[in-house]
């Protein structure tokens, strides 16, 4: 057994020779004519726009983009001399979604699996398994349940996992993307420990660079057209590159996409007033207790703390949708426009002009077969006459740039579209208050702009807009108040 | 939230879960041989004192194992209502002809019900899923991604409730949720199912980055042991089936259905 836990691992090397590849059912390729050569033990930060083909880089490396059924390859993609496909092993994968690459119920049954799979003898498991586990930092027994571990943790496992197969390429597709900033940290730092006592050859894809630039030696950036835009040391791409990275959606260390301008303070008045509030997912669980707070017309209050705190579900109770365990919701007639009691009590469809709730994950909220369906959802409800429904939905597909998707599916949308397409619906019924779950999760500086700019558009024109969020980025340069629940449950004035 | 939780710590935890399941099957095929009360009556009097002394007692009778005893009723009473009259009538309504026959079989039928629900339950709230896994493809050699996609897909059955509670809320957030809800309650379903798919496909991809269905001979990081303890809970099993048809023998009412 070695004394620093992972042991060294021989590093692969990684050759593309005109690569590309083609989903199937898809017209154009989502790689094409990809030259890139990488040594043993590089370690490179792969960057490039939405749908320049990162990630379908990364998994056909791994060998998981599957046959002839799932696609079309060209060129040829070379892992140590041999087809990448052909290579499983040589390489371990880590994906973004912490919840959805948990294989065991148990922590070391869950590292062992790859091991298992490998055909390694029972007795060579356990001690792969307790170095690799060791390497990552986690300290929990082996028996302890994947169930209740946090996210940062969960995709250090997803990593003690590829490790102890003791791959010669780890490939990192944004793993880091959906973790609090403590988490963020948690995993790059188990990463650059990993890096250097194995020496093994990292690809890691990540939009927001400023984490892994101590990481990583080397930077390529690939185009929309299949070739590369820009291949070097991380300091000068990223400098000399700059315009083309930002234009890509590449969030450059210490950028800000945009800055709210100030809010006009004068306009603002009470919409909602919690006081004492217990709330709970589960009725009778409350996971947060005595919250105090004021949702303002015309202000963006963020909501932040650590993962599993029950922001998420304060968020819900403030909409309405899950009843208070104990306290007081009361809306202020501006909210209430006539209605009577607390929002949980209200109608569905009497929420929708009132209070619009934009969840974590857009898939939840989808409903109809075409994005201009989705739209009109809403306004159906309200049962708005014909031509007003088309004036809003119009009105919305051109605002948001969704007038070319109209006819497609929402579920077929890309990362960011959907999220677009989440929060058009909501403001399709223009509510006076707007709940929003993570607004900003997995953004790409472009995108993250976008959405920006379309939350603080609804704040001038007088929404009360609460947005539960971990980006310390969008706290600082867009929301007015912040209500930090690790520290204090009463809300400070900023 | 999770229904493959791992539960250590109770008793029969460590046997093999083959063999668990294995002893609940020779009083299931005694139980479905003969309909009468005395069989049924002494296995669930078995039952209960084989599961006390295990240390199974506070597990017996727990809310988990209600619905048994909830079900158990209501199969009698309609074995009751509808079964096959014989003997004197009781009462008539219709259709319904309560006998002397049939307030037997009624009986016989609530206890048979107990005598073979009790087991299972109180046997499967004691297994772990993944050592059931490692039993099934150990100990009986079922296909090994059969069984661990199985185990797999377990784990997801926890995310989708977590999922059809925020599909629920969303609905209401969407202004639907007032009216219709069985059309509601079905479109939501296939929701459901769209978003248990996309989880299962991305957990597919996990399991391949992992080496799973790589053409080599797999090996197994736990060992599925079969000894002494596992023949024990079968003997076990094979003894209460024996004292419940010995007694229905001695007690003359030992009644194989087909005769």
């Amino acid at each position: 057994m070695t004394v620093t836990g992972a042991a060294p691992v021989r590093p692969a090397s990684v050759t593309a020779e005109g690569w590309g590849w083609r989903h199937g059912g898809r017209r154009d390729p989502a790689v094409q004519g990809l030259d890139l050569r990488i040594a043993p033990g590089e370690r490179v930060l792969l960057l490039g726009a939405s749908g320049s083909g990162k990630s379908t880089l990364l998994h056909g490396l791994a060998g998981v983009l599957g046959g002839d059924d799932d696609g079309e390859a060209t060129g040829r993609l070379i892992v140590d001399g041999q087809p990448a496909a052909a290579s499983r092993g040589r390489s371990g994968l880590v994906l973004q979604d912490p919840d959805a690459q948990l294989i065991m119920a148990r922590l070391g049954d869950d590292v062992a699996f790859g091991l298992e799979n490998l055909g390694v003898p029972r007795f060579g498991i356990w001690p792969r398994v307790v170095d690799a586990l060791d390497a990552v930092g986690l300290d929990l027994p082996l028996d302890h349940s994947t169930a209740q571990l946090s996210g940062g943790q969960r995709q250090r496992l997803a990593l003690a996992g590829v490790i102890a197969m003791r791959p010669g390429l780890i490939l990192l597709d944004e793993p880091t993307a959906n973790l609090d900033p403590a988490g963020v940290l948690e995993v790059r730092d188990a990463v650059a420990r990993v890096a250097d006592e194995t020496g093994a050859t990292l690809i890691v894809i990540e939009h927001r660079v400023s984490a892994w630039l101590p990481v990583v030696d080397r930077v390529v950036v690939l185009g929309q057209g299949g070739g590369l835009l820009a291949d070097g040391r991380p300091a000068e791409v990223l400098v000399q590159r700059a315009t083309d990275l930002r234009a890509a959606g590449v969030w450059l260390p210490d950028d800000v996409p945009w800055h709210a301008p100030q809010p006009d303070v004068a306009s603002r008045h009470p919409l909602l007033v919690a006081d004492g509030l217990d709330v709970a997912r589960v009725p009778g669980m409350p996971v947060l207790r005595s919250v105090d707070v004021q949702v303002d017309a015309g202000s963006i209050l963020a909501v932040t703390g650590p993962n599993g705190v029950g922001k998420s579900t304060l968020g819900l109770t403030l909409a309405g949708l899950l009843r208070p365990e104990r306290g007081h919701l009361a809306p202020h007639a501006a909210l209430a426009a006539g209605l009577v009691g607390e929002p949980w009590r209200w109608r569905s469809r009497d929420l929708l002009s009132r209070i619009g709730t934009v969840f974590q994950s857009p898939e939840h909220q989808f409903l109809a077969g075409s994005v201009r369906d989705e739209l009109e959802v809403g306004p159906r409800a309200l049962r708005l006459p014909a031509d007003e429904r088309r004036a809003r939905t119009d009105e919305l597909l051109s605002a948001l740039r969704l007038d070319r998707l109209a006819a497609a599916n929402p579920f077929t949308l890309s990362g960011g579209e959907k999220r677009r397409l989440s929060v058009a619906t909501v403001l399709a019924t223009r509510p006076r208050m707007l709940v929003l779950d993570e607004p900003t999760f997995g953004q790409d500086a472009n995108t993250w702009r976008e959405l920006a700019r379309l939350i603080v558009a609804l704040r001038d024109e007088g929404v009360g807009v609460v947005a539960v969020t971990h980006d310390e980025t969008f706290v600082d340069a867009i929301a007015d108040r912040r209500l930090d629940i690790s520290r204090t449950m009463t809300e400070a004035a900023r | 939230m999770s229904i493959a939780a791992v539960r250590p710590g109770l008793p029969l935890a460590d046997v093999n879960p083959v063999a668990k399941i294995a002893a609940t099957v020779p009083l299931s095929i005694v139980l479905i041989l003969t309909l009468d009360a005395v069989s049924a009556t002494v296995a669930i009097l078995c039952e209960v004192a084989v599961f006390t002394a295990a240390g199974l007692g506070s597990l017996l009778w727990s809310r988990r194992t209600l619905v048994v005893w909830i079900a158990a009723p209501l199969t009698g009473i309609s074995m009751v209502l509808y079964g096959a009259p014989s003997g004197a009538t009781l009462w008539e309504f219709g259709v319904i002809h309560v006998t002397e026959g049939s307030v037997q079989i009624g009986l016989a039928t609530m206890a048979r019900v107990i005598a073979i629900a009790l087991p299972a339950v109180v046997l499967f709230l004691s297994i772990d899923p993944t050592d059931l896994a490692d039993g099934l493809a150990q100990t009986l050699r079922l296909p090994a991604r059969f069984v661990l996609g199985a185990l797999a897909a377990l784990r997801l059955v926890g995310s989708s409730i977590d999922d059809w509670r925020t599909l629920t809320l969303a609905r209401r957030a969407r202004g639907i949720a007032d009216h219709g809800a069985i059309r509601r309650g079905l479109g939501q379903a296939f929701a459901l199912l769209v978003l248990a798919i996309r989880r299962g496909s991305v957990l597919a991809t996990a399991m391949e980055a992992r080496g799973f269905g790589a053409p080599v001979e797999r090996t197994w990081a736990r060992t599925a042991h079969f000894g002494r303890a596992e023949w024990a809970v079968i003997g076990v099993g094979c003894l209460v089936a024996a004292v419940a048809a010995t007694a229905a023998v001695l007690a003359g009412t030992w009644n194989v259905v087909w005769t």
